[in-house]
Order: structure tokens, then C-alpha cells, then sequence
């Protein structure tokens, strides 16, 4: 089949850089693109802490000392913003992607939210119980 | 209720070259108009020079898709009296090429519907006698896909299409999904070869604003993520199979 010619003087409107500050959905889809390196920053994080952890009392307490500095404190509440943002953006659009069926009966999607943050909540019950005992 | 509404219309004039520009017209406030019976009131009493496409004008030929202040809409659905005071700006549906005034080509559009074989597919079973049987239960699963109008606004609205204008776009993986699920079609492998590709699903980062503007409730956003789902399931099922039992 051949492509359809495109007409020779038509206008192209040329799309801005700043096109995803020009509708709020436009701009909530860019931060929650932007979410994913303070994703990253978390693990990260993690990562530096277990391996702190690792080597000894001595390293633990500099590492612990170098978290509690004003600018890693300020980087960490950013994180733990667009953390949020993310996982309540992909929460609430999962249940477009996954379709699940029960007896027959589609899920509705305010369930599959809802399991969601139910899991949430006993993964992060969990971790607490193991820190704190 | 005032008695008048401004239109700040797009005109674009192929034949004069640059930019389209805004024209102004002042057309009758009436409850019961829509913003397509403000522009035929321009083209029957001010201004028959205006080119723009409509037909039906009750929400199901999908022809006169515009953007309405910014948003892509269907404008025989779209009522002057919800945009009151005005003014209202009507342009041409956003990353389409504009061939005058409000009319765009859709030709792209065209030429990638076909490209995800929307038709059913039945090539290793002789023609039943009679038509393909199916339960209410099978149609439900496809009906919501099934109610595209072809208007083009999701395209309109989809900013990775207007940067990338290869994508194959929502209302077509919608369509490939709506005979996929389709329980008389086999053809399932065939769309996704097209779809797999980079310019087909994953071509798609979520926006989420297809579904958004869509004037049928197809949700071609949801479609697509349900087809990300089935591609990596091929591509792992791929990876860790054996031909024989893919």
C-alpha cells in the first residue's frame, strides 16, 4: 500500500520544549518521568548505608553523620516527595494496565488501589517490625 | 445569558504561505449550540471562506474533531453556553498537519490503521456454514475497544506522537486490542509482531491523555498497557522456551 503523500504546503505547528508545562496532566506525566531518578537516588542510598553498615561501627556512625548534614537532609525530603508522587501516580494507574478477574467478574479498579496500599502497608509494617525489634 | 459569543478562529491559507492566523467572529449565544453551530453560523452568515470538516453532528462520524481552547474535542458535542463569556479559541487538531484553516490531513492516520490488520483472522479453519457464534460474555470483553469513532482527538492529545510522529498511535493499538480480544479472531501473533516494535507499544510513556479526551470511553491509554503486558510476556516467554513450545 502506498503512504499517503502529505499535502506539500501544509503547516506544521512546531511542538515548544516546553510542551509539558502547557497542561497540568502534561506536567503531573513530566514529574512523574522525573520521579524515577529520585527512585534511583533511594536505592542508591540504600545501598551506601548497607555497605556502611558492613564495614563496621566506625563507618556506620560517619555514614550516619554525613546523612544527618544539612544538604543530604534537604536531597532526602525532595526524594521522599517525588517517591510519594510515583508511587501514588502508578497506583492509581495500574489497574488500566492489569485487568483481573475473579469468579468470572472483572475487579473493579478502586480494589486493585486498594490491595495495592494494603501491601504497602504490610511490607512497611514488616520492615519496621524488623528495625525496631 | 449574554446574547453574543466571540470565536477566535485559526485560519490558515496555504496559498498565501506563513503562519495561520486568529480571526475574530462574533456569532449568537444559544443554549442549545454547539461550537460547531457557532462555526456554521460564520460559514451560512459572515464568513463563507471558513474550511472545516463536520457531518453528523451528533458524536459518531468523528469529523469534526478540533482543538476547542487548548483541548482536543469533538465540536458538534462541545456547547458555547459551558465556555460562556468567551472568547472561544477554535484551531485545528494539534499534530496534524493543517491543510486550511481547520481541516488537517489525516492521511497518516490512514496509513497506520490497516498496518495493525484490524480485521478477524482465520487462516487454519475452513469457513463455519453459517456466522462465527459468540456469547454476551465474549462480546463484553472487546466491546469498550469496538466503540472508536476514528476522530483522531487522542492523536490530538498524545505529545508523543507530536514529537514523534512514527508512533503508531492509540486509536490503532486500541483497535488491534479490540480484535485480540475478540474471541472468533486468531490473529493475535500477527498484530504483535507490528506492535512489538519501537514505534508500537513502547513507543507509548503513560500520559495517559488518549483516554483522557477520548468522546467513546475507549481508554486506548489502558490498551496500550495491556499490550506491554502481553509483549513482555512473549519476549520472556521467547527467551526462556524452546521454539516448540512458545
Amino acid at each position: 500500500m502506498s503512504e499517503t503523500e502529505v499535502q506539500p504546503r501544509a503547516y506544521r505547528r512546531p511542538v515548544s520544549t516546553w510542551w509539558w508545562l502547557e497542561k497540568r496532566s502534561y506536567f503531573v506525566f513530566a514529574m512523574r518521568e522525573l520521579s524515577s531518578v529520585f527512585v534511583a537516588w533511594f536505592v542508591v542510598f540504600l545501598l551506601m548505608l548497607t555497605y556502611a553498615v558492613g564495614r563496621g561501627d566506625d563507618q556506620y556512625q560517619s555514614f550516619l553523620d554525613w546523612a544527618a548534614t544539612p544538604w543530604v537532609v534537604v536531597l532526602n525530603l525532595v526524594t521522599l516527595v517525588f517517591v510519594v508522587l510515583h508511587m501514588v501516580t502508578w497506583f492509581n494507574l495500574t489497574p488500566q494496565a492489569t485487568v483481573v478477574r475473579l469468579r468470572g467478574q472483572r475487579v473493579p479498579a478502586w480494589a486493585i488501589i486498594a490491595s495495592q496500599y494494603v501491601g504497602l502497608a504490610v511490607v512497611s509494617a514488616f520492615v519496621i517490625w524488623l528495625v525496631t525489634r | 445569558m449574554a446574547d453574543s459569543i466571540r470565536l477566535q478562529v485559526s485560519r490558515y491559507r496555504p496559498e498565501e504561505g506563513s503562519a495561520p492566523t486568529l480571526q475574530e467572529y462574533d456569532v449568537p449565544l444559544r443554549k442549545e449550540w454547539s461550537v460547531l453551530d457557532g462555526l456554521n453560523y460564520v460559514k451560512d452568515h459572515l464568513d463563507s471562506t471558513l474550511s472545516y470538516r463536520w457531518s453528523c453532528r451528533m458524536g459518531i462520524c468523528g469529523s469534526c474533531g478540533m482543538s476547542v481552547n487548548g483541548t482536543p474535542e469533538l465540536t458538534c458535542g462541545t456547547f458555547l453556553a459551558d465556555l460562556a463569556p468567551g472568547p472561544v479559541r477554535v484551531e485545528p487538531m494539534r499534530n496534524f498537519p493543517v491543510v486550511r484553516d481547520l481541516v488537517v490531513d489525516i492521511g497518516d492516520f490512514m496509513d497506520k490503521l490497516p498496518r495493525v490488520k484490524p480485521w478477524i483472522i482465520r487462516d487454519d479453519e475452513p469457513e463455519p456454514d453459517g456466522e462465527y457464534l459468540q456469547t454476551p460474555e465474549e462480546l463484553d470483553e472487546y466491546k469498550q475497544f469496538s466503540m472508536c469513532i476514528n476522530c483522531m482527538l487522542c492523536y490530538s492529545a498524545c505529545p508523543v506522537y507530536g514529537l514523534d510522529p512514527d508512533f503508531i498511535g492509540p486509536a490503532a493499538i486500541a483497535l488491534a486490542e479490540r480484535y485480540d480480544l475478540d474471541s472468533r479472531d486468531r490473529g493475535a501473533r500477527e498484530r504483535l509482531d507490528v506492535l512489538i516494535e519501537h514505534e508500537g507499544v513502547w513507543g507509548c510513556t503513560f500520559v495517559g491523555e488518549c483516554t483522557t479526551v477520548c468522546p467513546k470511553h475507549v481508554d486506548p491509554a489502558g490498551a496500550i498497557q495491556r499490550y506491554k503486558l502481553k509483549a513482555a510476556k512473549e519476549s520472556v516467554k521467547a527467551f526462556l522456551l524452546p521454539r516448540g513450545a512458545r
